[in-house]
């Protein structure tokens, strides 16, 4: 539970560092994240080779960002085991073989890594989106495309409170282990009237909050100040991506690179 | 000057588990004053504060500023004159940066953003946490979240200040620095405290609130000067004007302002 | 529960979120036109108050084992279920955008699962019926049970509903709802149970809140009800229709199919199966194309199935292209990374 706290306020002072990602506009790597998302997992679902050259994308923008790669991989390892439980079936089920170079190998399994590798694509990508920009800035870019403003404004209160919260609720937890030696999670008995109180507490909490937020004239939205344009950057960073996923869509990159080395294409 | 005055007439309030926190409050504070509203753990305190913030309405009375009456429709404007700090920090430090957080209230009257940035330098120079301009609220420590909240409100350059607390759970040198501070700023302050050197220093004025209603109102002097008072009230005299036990047995003399 | 980006695909994922923009604006709409200003912060700190509540695991009596909350009916009840589902909206973003726990594509699917099915489901059919007649703590607790139960089943089916039709698992439909179900029965318990447990505690020390939330709520108003039973069933039909089809249509599957139980109607899925990839050739991106022939003629993939199609399908001489390929490829992504950072470290502006 520390961890996710930690977590969060790493990933929030990632996103306030100065470095070519996170000074692109919020809109176009929300977009770029989004369309590269919908790219990976637009793949069959027994392409492997094709796929991998996406694995551009998340690696460049990581360098870029000058992101350390140790914390990404742990959040995927994370997420892993659910893909892995419901993709790991598919070898049970699927007992089509193909050969690859002399050794058959059944269709199962190439779905089974081709689910993986999405996977790992997918988690890094989205990653990278809060890393980079920080949840200010995108619930800017949701407001720029549409998202109601209400909307946008509880999604950054929410945002805001699960750290005081969190705080808040360490405490309590430390004084309950304090007097409950041994036991590791909450009574279920108990936890009615723990999380109750936190509840009540928290309740209190959001009427002074919003009240210390209409005192400074707060009428609904959150203004942060720099609302910068889309800029040429921007643009380029966007169409560039864009293009490059489309092509690889498009084309099987490996393939026609391996094809050209071993030759298969002169034939 | 009559537009920095702020009066409160007959204030009845009541929560709605029916706890009646403020019971017939009348007062006027007039432009410059440095009031002390000074009571014990539940007198009623801060409950009076956000009567007069407009977070709370009365049950029945009424609060002037200047020379309108606070109502939900004055209220907007009436705020932009009042700056308020919480008697917790966290209640009023929600952005993700210091200088965001400071820049909250000049943004939302949309002051151009030369004008934001040059206050928000201001108000952080002025509580002296410049240097933490870019750091994230929630890692700051007692003292320093206390002194953001304050430029929170400088930031919006109000013409009467309140403050809840503001010296509560301080070590002594954020304290003295936030009594400097208190001190430096010549507009109306009204200032709730159970510190009561902090206020004696800081305010020419108190107002005793005992459960729910004025104990007593008068010069900061007179009512220190009275213990039954002060005790029944569930108060102590300022140590400053204690008699030392340690070095002897000499009086401070009392200095007013 | 949290359905992972990898497991669905684009167009399952465009038409959930695009479901759950639906009912995110009618609910904002909602929202608007009735709410006293002081509930947006309380739907921030209630979002909140569901996250940290996830992070207090509980011990379950007698099992050893421990659950946490989902928290949308505890939401629904607290807030209303518009104000509750708005809430849950958010809630499900942090976690996808800052825990990778449902991606941003499955998002649509996930504010289904867990925030529609409880906030316009069990919440105004099951728990207000109980508590129809005024609140007793006996009340709460049987109607957060049963509904934190129900809640629980839909969001269970709608995964196996959303997996299937994207074609991303080899599980065959009733093996996958046999695996699904009996474990969200366990978990939907417990949620019950907890809110159940949390819902007591607030109405003992705080009536008025559970009172506003009610009024709040406006369920009585019978054309939403309609609405959204219409919506409820629609969607359940569609998700069980799409999972059906998922199943029979691709490659692998008719293998399984013949071996578990309901084999029946094979035939049938045959012109539905054509038509089908036909419709998704034409409206989506997810041909299966690579080392299997192209499967529907479509446009824009016209030149890759060309090259595909001059390729002889899977021959010992592609496949050693394609991993000579994707070798170089990933060393080649490695390389990229490396030297990047290596000419960010040097402070040169080459990236920049
Ligand atoms: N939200 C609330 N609901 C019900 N009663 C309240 C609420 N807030 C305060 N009270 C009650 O109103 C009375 C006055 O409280 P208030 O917070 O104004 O005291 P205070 O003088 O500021 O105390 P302290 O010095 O501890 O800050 C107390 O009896 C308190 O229990
Ligand atoms: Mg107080």
């Amino acid at each position: 539970m520390k961890d996710s706290l930690r977590d969060i306020r790493l990933l929030d002072d990632l996103a306030r560092r100065q470095n070519p990602i996170n000074k692109l506009h919020p809109l176009v790597k929300l977009l770029t994240t989004i369309i590269y998302l919908a790219v990976v997992v637009s793949f069959g679902r027994y392409e492997i080779s094709a796929l991998l050259p996406l694995i551009f994308y998340p690696v460049v923008v990581f360098a870029l960002a000058e992101l350390a790669p140790g914390r990404i991989l742990r959040r995927i390892a994370w997420v892993m085991p659910l893909v892995i439980g419901i993709g790991i079936f598919n070898p049970v089920f699927d007992h089509q073989t193909v050969t690859i170079m002399n050794s058959t190998i059944s269709k199962g399994w190439l779905s089974f890594i081709s689910l993986v590798i999405k996977c790992v694509l997918t988690v890094a990508a989205g990653i990278l989106l809060v890393a980079t920009t920080g949840m200010e800035k995108l619930g800017a870019a949701m407001r720029i495309i549409g998202v109601p403003k209400i909307m946008v404004l509880q999604l950054l209160l929410t945002y805001r409170y699960i750290l005081l919260l969190g705080d808040e609720l360490a405490r309590m937890l430390r004084a309950y282990s304090l007097r409950a030696p041994g036991h590791r999670g909450i009574k279920l008995a108990a936890w009615g009237s723990f999380a109750g109180s936190l509840l009540l507490r928290s309740f209190d909490r959001a009427q002074r909050v919003y009240a210390a937020m209409c005192l400074r004239g707060f009428k609904g939205d959150y203004n942060t100040g720099d609302d910068a344009k889309v800029g040429v950057r921007d643009l380029q960073f966007l169409i560039g991506w864009v293009a490059f996923f489309l092509i690889t869509r498009s084309y099987n990159l490996p393939f026609l690179l391996g094809s050209f080395l071993t030759g298969v294409i002169g034939q | 000057m009559s537009h920095h005055r702020v009066e409160a007439r007959n204030l009845h309030f009541s929560y709605p588990d029916g706890q009646a926190a403020i019971q017939d409050i009348s007062f006027t504070i007039l432009h410059g004053e440095a009031v002390g509203i000074i009571g014990a753990n539940g007198a009623g305190k801060s409950t009076l504060l956000m009567l007069l913030m407009g977070i709370l309405f009365p049950d029945s009375g009424e609060i002037i500023v200047g020379d309108t009456r606070l109502t939900p429709k004055t209220l907007p404007m009436i705020r932009e004159r009042l700056g308020m700090v919480f008697q917790d920090p966290d209640d009023q430090l929600f952005m993700t940066t210091v200088r965001d957080d400071v820049a909250f209230g000049p943004r939302n009257y949309h002051l151009d953003e030369q004008e934001v940035a040059s206050r928000v330098r201001e108000a952080l120079a002025q509580v002296g946490i410049l240097h933490l301009r870019d750091r994230a609220p929630f890692k700051l420590s007692g003292g320093e979240k206390r002194a953001a909240a304050i430029a929170t409100v400088l930031s919006m350059k109000p013409d009467i200040l309140i403050m809840d607390e503001p010296t509560s759970s301080l070590d002594p040198k954020s304290r003295r620095m936030v009594m400097e501070l208190l001190k430096s700023f010549e507009h109306t302050k009204i200032i709730t405290s159970h510190d009561l050197d902090m206020v004696l220093e800081t305010c020419q004025r108190f107002l005793v609130i005992k459960e729910g209603s004025v104990a007593a109102d008068g010069p900061a002097g007179e009512i220190l000067k009275n213990p039954q008072l002060l005790h029944s009230c569930g108060l102590e005299m300022p140590l400053s004007l204690q008699k030392c036990p340690i070095c002897g047995d000499q009086t401070k003399n009392f200095k007013s302002g | 529960m949290h359905m992972a980006d990898a497991l669905i695909s684009p167009a399952v994922g465009g038409t959930m979120l695009a479901v759950t923009a639906g009912l995110a604006a009618y609910s904002a709409k909602k929202i608007t036109n009735e709410m006293d200003e002081k509930k947006i912060p309380l739907m921030g700190v209630m979002g909140a108050f569901v996250f940290a509540s996830q992070m207090i695991n509980f011990t379950i009596p007698a099992t050893g084992s421990s659950g946490h909350l989902g928290g949308g009916l505890l939401l629904a009840i607290l807030l209303g279920p518009y104000a509750g589902f708005l809430t849950m909206t958010s809630i499900l973003l942090i976690q996808a955008l800052f825990f990778a726990d449902g991606g941003l594509l499955a998002y649509g699917c996930n504010v289904f699962n867990l925030g529609f099915c409880s906030c316009f489901v069990s919440y105004p059919f099951i728990y207000r019926w109980f508590t129809r007649q005024g609140l007793t703590s006996r009340k709460i607790l049987w109607g957060a049970t049963a509904s934190g139960i129900v809640g629980l089943q839909l969001g269970a089916f709608s995964v196996v509903a959303e997996t299937l039709a994207s074609g991303k698992t080899e599980l065959p439909f009733s093996t996958f709802v046999l695996l699904m179900q009996p474990i969200h029965l366990g978990i939907g318990l417990v949620e019950g149970l907890v809110t159940a447990a949390i819902v007591t505690y607030v109405w003992r020390a705080r009536p008025e809140i559970l009172e506003k939330a009610a009024i709040g709520g406006a369920l009585g108003d019978r054309s939403i009800k309609k609405f959204l039973t219409g919506l409820a069933i629609g969607v359940v039909l569609i998700g069980g229709a799409l999972s059906w089809f998922a199943s029979t249509s691709p490659d692998g599957l008719e293998w399984s199919m013949e071996r578990t139980a309901g084999t029946t109607e094979i035939e049938a899925t045959d012109g539905i199966h054509q038509l089908f990839a036909d419709l998704q050739s034409r409206t989506a991106f997810m041909p299966d194309y690579g080392f299997k022939a192209p499967a529907g003629a479509s446009s824009e993939e016209a030149i890759s199935e060309e090259t595909a199609s001059s390729w002889p399908a899977v021959d010992a001489g592609t496949s050693a292209a394609g991993l000579v390929g994707g070798s170089l490829t990933l060393v080649l992504a490695a390389l990229i990374g490396y030297l990047v950072s290596l000419s960010k470290k040097k402070g040169s502006k080459a990236a920049a």
